[in-house]
């Protein structure tokens, strides 16, 4: 600033107009990330974590659900300790089966980011598609949509998400069941969380509508599809983005509770609420190592993205709190 | 008044109308129901006599009526898995399940508001800091790891209490209540803080928040100008006006309350209507289900017609305002 209104030959160049990166950097959101030590490091910790998930087959030091790569008697090592028998050391110990405990978390994050990522974006899909009808079309079709939502809220998301599977279970034949079971985690945790997007982008779809710009996109002749996605939805999204990052953690658990009370992912392709579920059973006995590592991913993993939610709901939409 | 109490009855009988269809189209449509019933070798005649017996063979909407007029009497047909009436099923598991929302929630009710009280006047405090820190961290726990933990320490560490079942009951005609017995008591303890737990941290910051907000209020200032002891003013002043939100927030937060009772249940292996449910989702025993459904949608909407009528007692403006 100050050097440009310095006198001079240097003043009468224009100015190189900067990339679009550096005016990133300077903006607003990206000034007071770096400037928040909790939303720093919660963003490292769960970019860690995912990164760490996405290798898990580079990273992991064997492949947890080949059984050529398993060896019965290293069962049971205890953390950081040699093996009774084999004298080889893992770092988080293994399983009853010999199976490397990290590995196993590695490749069971992998599994739970799956689901929740996609079972996010779906409920995204349907939740806005819906909440923008509602809002931009208004009369019948939002009176419909809005009831259903407020019905489908009135249930807890774990319920709705039950319900779908149980239906999913009588529907298909049990051979076809293990390989479909990933999708089936989707769509009901999917379907169990899309009516918040739906409200939210309504409300604010509904306060867009009346400005003037959305009047002169209609004069000009745009079919309503057109100026529903191309000029009301850019409009909506930064609500919609702090509801999709609260959600994450909130469908990872809801698929760890899911895989936990044993109508989620086979214990032949667990997530980490499959690995807790089978960890439980050998707490009794004394090999608590085998609960500690899943459960602990799971715990760091779900507090970073909602320490990361929150910090982005206050930044884009102080309204939500 | 009347006009408000009305509307909240229709609303209620609308969403249980909506509920009802949904576990009806499920029992009709997920599966073939006479498949389930009969066995492999049933001839057509025996199917098609079944069929009518059971008035499949009616159109859609005579179906649909002749399963809402049975829902009314409880009755909702024959489990497929454990080939007993559903209704009977509900009835064995009812009372688990009550005692543990109830004292669950007696729990939470009692520590929250008594915590959310101290952790309001006691705001700068290091022990209400704490608290407010530890309710932040109970909030993103899973409540299938809290009641783990729980087990962990206390059922197999400590060996202070059973981790499992529902320890020996003792029958009062239909209902069995495990609170007359010793072991009945250890068993409830666990299971009791799982559930509660997250209620607790509800309730607490509710209260703090309320509590003061109200402190700041203009009431609050003139009764201090009185004279009045700050003992009074923060139990009989303060806090009485903090009860009627926290009344109805708490009755609302019923919802949570029914999905952490299914995982509470599964954890510590309590012989409720959670852990009915499902077992019912595992092996797709529509009729179990489709009962649940019903069941926990009537006692959302009993429960939301309470809150609301309670809510007009607790706020004389809200009676005002209705006439």
């Amino acid at each position: 600033m100050a050097e440009s209104l310095q006198p001079g030959p240097a003043s009468l160049k224009v100015p190189p107009t900067r990339g679009r990166l550096a005016r990133a950097w300077d903006s607003d959101v990206l000034w007071r990330f770096r400037h928040s030590p909790a939303a720093l490091v919660s963003t490292v910790v769960a970019l860690v974590i995912v990164v760490a998930a996405v290798l898990a087959p580079w990273l992991a030091p064997q492949n947890p659900f080949d059984p050529a790569q398993l060896d019965l008697s290293d069962g049971f090592s205890r953390p950081m300790e040699a093996n009774e028998i084999t004298g080889r050391v893992f770092v988080l110990g293994t399983d009853p089966q010999g199976r490397d405990m990290l590995s196993a978390v590695l490749y069971g994050g992998r599994v739970s980011l799956l689901v929740g990522f996609a079972s996010v974006v779906f409920s995204m899909v349907v939740g806005v598609a819906l909440g923008l009808t509602a809002g931009y079309v208004g009369g019948r079709t939002e009176a419909l949509i809005m009831r259903i939502a407020d019905i489908q809220l009135s249930f807890p998301a774990i319920l709705v998400a039950l319900l779908v599977f149980g239906i999913f279970r009588g529907i298909v034949s049990p051979a076809q069941q293990e390989q479909a079971t990933l999708f089936v985690l989707i769509l009901a945790i999917g379907l169990s969380n899309w009516a918040q997007y739906a409200r939210t982008v309504r409300a604010t779809a509904m306060v867009e509508k009346s400005k003037v710009y959305v009047d002169a996109a209609r004069l000009i002749g745009l079919r309503p599809l057109v100026v529903m996605t191309k000029h009301v939805l850019p409009n909506v999204t930064g609500p919609v983005f702090v509801i999709a990052t609260i959600n994450l953690a909130l469908a990872i658990i809801e698929e760890a509770t899911l895989s936990f009370l044993g109508v989620g992912m086979p214990p032949t392709q667990p997530s980490l609420g499959t690995l807790i579920r089978i960890g439980q059973q050998f707490l009794f006995s004394g090999e608590w190592w085998i609960l500690l590592s899943p459960a602990l991913a799971l715990i760091v993993l779900a507090l970073a993205i909602n320490l990361l939610g929150d910090w982005l709901r206050d930044v884009l939409d102080p309204r939500l709190r | 008044m009347l006009a408000y109490v009305l509307r909240s009855v229709l609303q209620g009988a609308v969403v249980l109308i909506v509920v009802a269809f949904i576990a009806f189209a499920m029992f009709r449509f997920v599966g073939d129901p006479i498949a389930n019933m009969v066995g492999q070798e049933a001839s057509m005649a025996d199917r098609e006599e079944l069929t009518r017996q059971l008035g499949l063979d009616q159109p859609f909407p005579v179906q649909f009526l002749e399963f809402l007029a049975a829902a009314v009497r409880g009755e909702f047909g024959i489990s497929y898995r454990q080939g007993r009436p559903v209704s009977a099923l509900i009835a064995e598991r009812l009372p688990a399940t009550v005692e543990l929302a109830v004292l669950s929630a007696v729990f939470a009710t009692c520590v929250g508001v008594g915590l959310g009280v101290y952790a309001a006047i006691r705001r700068r405090g290091l022990m209400a800091q704490a608290v407010m820190m530890l309710s932040l961290v109970g909030v993103s726990l899973p409540t299938f790891l809290i009641g783990i933990g729980l087990i962990y320490v206390f059922a197999v560490e400590l060996r202070w209490l059973p981790s499992f079942g529902r320890g020996d009951t003792v029958a009062i005609g239909w209902w069995t209540t495990g609170l007359l017995t010793k072991s009945g008591l250890q068993s409830l303890v666990l299971p009791v803080l799982t559930l509660g737990f997250f209620q607790l941290t509800l309730i607490m910051r509710l209260v703090r928040a309320e509590m003061l907000d109200v402190l700041r209020s203009d009431f609050v200032r003139f009764a201090r100008a009185r004279g009045i002891p700050e003992r009074v003013i923060e139990f009989r002043h303060a806090l009485r006006n903090t009860m009627i939100p926290v009344v109805t927030i708490a009755g609302l937060q019923l919802g949570s309350v029914v999905a952490f009772a299914i995982v509470t249940e599964t954890v510590f292996q309590w012989p409720g209507l959670g852990a009915l449910f499902v077992n019912a989702v595992q092996f797709a025993d529509v009729p179990v289900m489709s009962a649940y459904l019903v069941f926990v949608a009537f006692v959302f909407v009993v429960v939301n017609l309470v809150t609301d009528l309670v809510y007009v007692v607790l706020d004389p403006r809200l009676r005002a305002a209705g006439r």
